[in-house]
């Protein structure tokens, strides 16, 4: 097993005639995740053709889901329409909706994270990499990639991974594989204040899943997640977790790239986050060079 | 974002909130006018504050030795005077950095007789992914400290963003810091104009601190927002045109504006080691992992997932642009990206720069073979590190010996 997705997860793209969700559903395809629909408004009927695949694009996410079976979603739409397309895959019952698009302002995602309450739909992100469940082929081929991750950098196995930053889940990912210690599936949170699924949320999907046998948990600078995390892990955990915070030499009162990364009002500090690690008895990884030798020791 | 002062109070103003009557100048002769109709209008003291976006004006000092970025004066031409040596001058606060900020702006406005002075702001409360507004009895203070001792001084009240800001949620609050009569009244309306002001903008943040309770002609009492702060959400300046025209290019460093023309993310630190990074997380990771090898970070720079030759040549123009930088790491994880064409980049803009400074290169992921025999074929005097560890000891090492 794995978390939230499986290699069979039926996927759609909303967005996959834009540039940048086009690219990326090619790469999931040959990827061999099963990419069954996209949604483009205007462009239904039509069809998005990769290396002999054909994939039916719809109008809505509702048409979609009836014809294909979709459980899940990538969306790629533009910040200004994203809000509505996250609402829409939520309203057509899909399981999962992960969020790729960057720069959604905070407003609409607080309107959307307060229309998701009590629905069964799980939202990651946004601004994130997405979610990558290794498969069994070569380079992890036959997995399930849902957003914008390289996936021949997985190899299939039982750590968890969950980071807010794209490039230090592939960091950690990269040191793994290199090791020759597979993943179990990987989860970018996604870099903004206001997102669907929290570090908690996903450590404790982790911790039920008998196919996980470790965790390594990237964290940054802003807001209290990590802390929340570790706090929870201090009475629940019962596997072994790695951790790495970013930002210790950033400087207050700056955003660091990503909308949530910042120290406001003396509040969310690398230090009180490396703090409440250390409490939880999570490994601290000294540098960013160090996240799967650290938690490899611990194994 | 940030804004000045006088445009937050303009945006308060607009979502009715009572700020004191004042204008913003540029000139001594906008000035003289200002103060003109000030006193002519029945106040007889005005405050003069300089426009900066810095906290600790009052207290600052100009570097030509003038005391004071916040000024009271009786007359117009007591104004003016004080004009005459905040306008066009650096003015040094304890956020501003020994260099100082040029004082552009000045705000002239009635001061007023305080009664009493409060707090209140709004701004998002992460772990309830909701607005929150608080309000405090203890105004004019530093709200932290306040939050640190006192905690059950300030008063939180969360929106619900389905149904929005409820009446009886201002009366709460208006009730909580004491006011009675017109004042509870006066102040219920403020609440919802202040949460609104933070919604219909996009805010970050607004923060009005001190509100107070003044006294006008005739012993009237009212309530207005006496100073103000507001930062905006810059995912959301696209659909706020008029509040894009307030960005003030002169308020950020020229090398972060400059950067941004390239949509690259650069915030300009106070060390000698110069990174250029893909992602944020990896960014501010590299900073760290530098100061943890006995270096120092020189700046935050993100090119971004897909960065092309041009942001790359323009990311070492800019790295460059700060004298202060002595080494320089390139620390990227290209993932999707191609590695030879970042490399390809590095090449061009060290030939197109001359660079001269130690220059350590990590490259790693898609097509990095190519990437790194590109760098080895271009003969440049580039380290190579092979993991970040490595690349932040050697470019430590280099910096040190250089």
């Amino acid at each position: 097993m794995s978390i939230l997705v499986q290699s069979n997860t039926k996927v759609l793209v909303q967005g996959i005639t834009g540039s940048f969700g086009a690219k990326h559903a090619q790469l999931s395809l040959d990827y061999g995740t099963r990419i069954v629909a996209g949604v483009t408004p205007g462009k239904g009927g039509q069809q998005f053709e990769h290396n002999g695949h054909k994939v039916p694009i719809f109008d809505t996410v509702a048409d979609a889901v009836r014809e294909t079976g979709a459980t899940a979603s990538a969306v790629f739409v533009p910040p200004p329409f994203a809000a509505d397309a996250i609402l829409e895959g939520a309203d057509a019952g899909l399981s999962l909706v992960v969020a790729i698009t960057e720069g959604i302002p905070v407003n609409d995602m607080i309107r959307v994270k307060r229309a998701m309450e009590g629905k069964s739909t799980r939202l990651v992100g946004p601004n994130c990499p997405g979610v990558v469940t290794p498969g069994e082929g070569r380079d992890s081929q036959g997995g399930c990639r849902i957003g914008i991750a390289p996936g021949y950098i997985h190899k299939k196995g039982h750590i968890g991974v969950v980071s807010r930053s794209g490039t230090l889940t592939y960091e950690a990912v990269f040191q793994l594989t290199a090791r020759g210690v597979g993943q179990s599936t990987c989860v970018g949170i996604g870099g903004d204040p206001v997102n669907g699924t929290s570090h908690l949320d996903v450590i404790r999907m982790f911790m039920a899943d008998p196919e996980t046998h470790g965790i390594i948990m990237i964290g940054e600078i802003g807001g209290s997640a990590e802390e929340e995390a570790a706090e929870w892990i201090a009475r629940n955990g019962t596997k072994p977790v790695a951790g790495f915070i970013a930002g210790a030499t950033a400087p207050p009162g700056r955003r660091m790239g990503h909308a949530g990364a910042i120290v406001s009002g003396g509040k969310g500090t690398a230090k009180a986050k490396i703090d409440a690690f250390r409490m939880a008895g999570i490994g601290i990884s000294p540098t960013p060079s160090d996240m799967a030798a650290t938690l490899l020791k611990m194994m | 974002m940030n804004i000045h002062e006088y445009q937050a109070k303009q945006l308060l103003k607009q979502f009715g909130v009572a700020v004191p009557s004042g204008d913003p100048c540029k000139t001594l002769a906008e000035v003289r006018a200002a103060a003109e109709r000030l006193f002519a209008s029945g106040h007889t003291l005005a405050v003069v504050k300089s426009q900066i976006h810095a906290g600790g004006r009052g207290k600052g000092t100009f570097k030509h030795g003038f005391q004071g970025g916040v000024k009271l004066a009786r007359s117009v031409d007591e104004v003016v005077a004080f004009a005459e040596n905040m306008l066009g001058k650096l003015l040094v606060t304890k956020q501003t950095g020994p260099e100082g900020r040029q004082v552009q702006t000045l705000l002239v406005a009635a001061a007023e007789t305080i009664k009493k002075e409060f707090y209140i702001a709004v701004l998002l409360d992460r772990e309830k992914s909701r607005p929150v507004i608080m309000a405090s009895t203890e105004g004019g203070v530093d709200i932290e400290e306040v939050a640190e001792k006192s905690p059950e001084k300030i008063l939180k009240e969360w929106v619900d963003p389905a149904v929005g800001l409820q009446a009886f949620q201002c009366r709460k609050i208006a009730s909580g810091l004491g006011l009675k009569g017109d004042l509870f009244n006066a102040a219920c309306k403020l609440v919802a104009g202040v949460y609104k002001t933070w919604w219909e903008c996009d805010a970050s943040m607004v923060e009005i601190n001190p509100l107070c309770i003044v006294e006008g002609p005739g012993g009237k009492e009212s309530i207005m927002a006496v100073d103000a702060k507001i930062g905006l959400d810059d995912n959301a300046l696209y659909r706020h045109k008029d509040i894009q025209e307030m960005r003030d290019l002169a308020e950020e460093s020229p090398l972060e504006v400059e950067a941004s023309k390239f949509n690259l993310n650069y915030i300009k630190l106070d060390g000698n080691i110069a990174c250029l990074v893909n992602g944020a997380g990896l960014a501010m990771a590299t900073m760290d992992i530098i100061q943890h090898f006995g270096g120092s970070p020189a700046n935050f720079l993100d090119v971004g997932g897909g960065a092309s030759k041009d942001q790359v040549s323009a990311a070492f123009k800019i790295i460059l642009g700060d004298p202060g930088v002595k080494g320089i790491l390139v620390n990227i994880f290209g993932g999707i990206m191609d590695c030879n064409v970042i490399a390809t980049g590095i090449v061009a803009a060290v030939r197109e720069t001359g660079l001269k400074l130690p220059l350590v290169v990590r490259l790693e992921g898609n097509n990095v073979l190519a990437g790194k025999q590109t760098l080895k074929d271009s003969a440049l005097a580039l380290i190579s590190g092979d993991s970040m560890a490595d690349a932040a000891r050697k470019v430590v090492a280099a910096v040190n010996t250089h």
